[in-house]
């Protein structure tokens, strides 16, 4: 009888005891984060999605050859002499178009690997982490800041360049002032 | 109400089309907000948010829910009985609507003004249990089927520590009719039943324990009635999938969902009106001491609703703080533990009213 009563006290006052806790917690501020709208911060050094700033890009290749999975895509021409193509920000003087300058995130296995090789510090990771897409071609990223046409373009520049060099050479050194000409109509063509 | 619009319109029909036409409103009112209130109740007792996307902290949800829930297929398992499948829903739904037409929102609002109205109460939400049995049987499915048991068990069991609670409180007041239990706990709320009752006795101060017990033991007991955690073995998530509704879908299950927290209130209101004065206010009435009498049923109304959801935030709290009883944990707390004290309970009430 007596430990019939003592559960019944002990039931109910058990019961009280839970009650008190979670009414406690009614007024505790919850501990969600309404995500869209508020993010947590990230870490300093996480990596996340890359991004290449082109304008400092001097088209060594370095971040593609060090890239694990090959998600980097470089082509690269050859600009012609005389012609400017301006500094990158740490001085270093660009000598060829980048004409394809293609990361494939869908690949990018986030490694960072390519960051540290790059002489002009021109590919980064930045803190974008939502870039889902509904077509796995649209991940495929193009950093190359020129036209399909313009590097069509230089490709051929560069070509009849090198042609014409070569016939140059081949007629003798007579033709030495040639090559002036085509080197004049490109300065006019990047004027433009 | 009723009254009013048998005088206003002269047919019956239209007055009990639209008395109860109005409480129907008032049930899907009250289930769109405490669907919505449940879930933040849980969200904030756990440190969460819960539902913040729709509308000011989450209002609309339950409405886009209800949207999304029209749009549902409506299956019907083959295997199951299609017939009593169909009804299933529709007669819970009417049991538990059915309690609603004896329960006083107000002096002005209630349904019917039956004289048996604690009985007929107690009579018509067991009526949910041929319900629950039927759906659970047709489902065709042993898990519906294991759940419709449970709970016809509990329930039949648990009515009875409720119908014993009851009785103390027919015996103190002298009626079976909702309306003038409410109307006897008039004025302040040291006249509710919970406090001995309006009459200034040594009876009066006699009862307070005993009224207190009767109140712990009818809100435990239709706690269970109701299948709500910690009694919520005829539902378990754990256990049962979701008990006797596993095999519905779409508007039939939100038929269930309906009278489960139509249900909830049904129950606060009765252990409102037994013990807390029913529709009466706490502190007298704003339209008295105006002298605009026509806003006291008002206020009755709102003093009713009100302590109606606090009773059913209470039963919320219990269910975020206790976990499920095993089933003959459950049958030991009736059976072992309610129904000697609510005997008891009632033997001593009984004494003392004879003082």
């Amino acid at each position: 009888m007596k430990q019939y009563l003592k559960n019944t006290w002990y039931g109910i006052w058990t019961v009280l005891i839970g009650m008190k806790i979670t009414f406690k917690h009614l007024f505790t501020p919850a501990v969600t984060i309404q995500y869209p709208d508020v993010k947590v911060p990230l870490p300093e050094r996480v990596r996340n999605r890359l991004y290449v700033n082109i304008d400092d890009c001097i088209g060594c290749d370095q971040c593609s050859r060090a890239c694990p999975v090959n998600c980097i895509e470089i082509e690269t021409v050859k600009s012609l002499p005389g012609e400017n193509l301006g500094t990158t920000s740490n001085g270093k003087k660009k000598a060829l178009w980048v004409t394809k300058f293609n990361i494939d995130i869908a690949k990018c296995c986030y490694c960072q690997l390519c960051v540290p090789p790059c002489p002009t510090e021109c590919i980064y990771m930045t803190d974008v982490y939502e870039f889902s897409e509904f077509e796995r071609d649209n991940l495929v990223y193009k950093f190359a800041n020129l036209t399909e046409e313009e590097a069509v373009e230089k490709k051929s520049n560069y070509e009849k360049f090198q042609a014409e060099k070569e016939a140059s050479r081949q007629v003798g050194a007579a033709a030495s002032a040639k090559p002036e000409t085509p080197v004049k109509t490109q300065q006019e063509n990047k004027n433009e | 109400m009723y009254q009013f619009l048998f005088n206003l319109s002269g047919s019956e029909i239209i007055a009990t089309i639209f008395t109860a036409a109005v409480i129907l409103v008032f049930i899907l009112l009250f289930v769109l907000f405490a669907v919505w209130f449940e879930r933040k109740v849980s969200a904030h007792m756990q440190d969460r948010l819960g539902p913040m996307r729709v509308g000011w902290h989450g209002v609309l949800q339950t409405i886009a829910d209800f949207v999304k829930m029209l749009q549902k297929e409506d299956i019907i398992a083959t295997e199951a009985d299609r017939k009593l499948y169909t009804i299933a829903p529709v007669l819970v739904f009417t049991g538990s609507f059915a309690a609603y037409a004896a329960i006083p929102f107000s002096s002005k609002l209630l349904g019917s003004e039956v004289e048996v109205g604690i009985f007929y109460l107690l009579a018509v939400s067991s009526f949910v249990v041929a319900g629950i049995l039927m759906a659970g049987w047709s489902s065709n499915n042993k898990y519906s089927l294991l759940g419709a048991m449970r709970s016809a068990a509990q329930i039949v069991s648990y009515e009875i520590p409720t119908a014993l609670v009851v009785l103390s409180i027919v015996m103190l007041t002298g009626t079976l009719s909702l309306e003038k239990i409410s109307q006897l706990q008039t004025a302040y709320f040291w006249n509710w039943n919970i406090f001995g009752g309006p009459e200034f006795s040594l009876a009066k101060f006699l009862l307070i324990p005993f009224m207190f017990v009767g109140f712990l033991i009818i809100y435990i007991s239709t706690l269970a009635e109701v299948n709500r955690t910690p009694f919520d073995i005829p539902e378990a998530e754990s256990e049962l999938v979701a008990g006797y509704f596993t095999e519905y879908c779409g508007m039939k299950w939100a038929m269930f969902m309906l009278s489960e927290y139509a249900n909830m209130f049904a129950v606060s209101a009765i252990v409102t009106i037994l013990f807390f004065g029913g529709y009466q206010s706490p502190f007298g009435y704003l339209g008295n001491s105006i002298g605009a009498e026509w806003l006291v049923p008002f206020e009755q109304a709102f003093w009713f609703i009100a302590k109606g959801i606090f009773f059913v935030f209470v039963q919320m709290w219990l269910r975020w703080t206790l976990p499920r009883l095993r089933v003959d944990q459950l049958m030991t707390v009736c059976w072992k533990y309610l129904i000697p004290y609510a005997f008891l309970n009632l033997i001593i009430v009984g004494f003392i009213s004879l003082l």
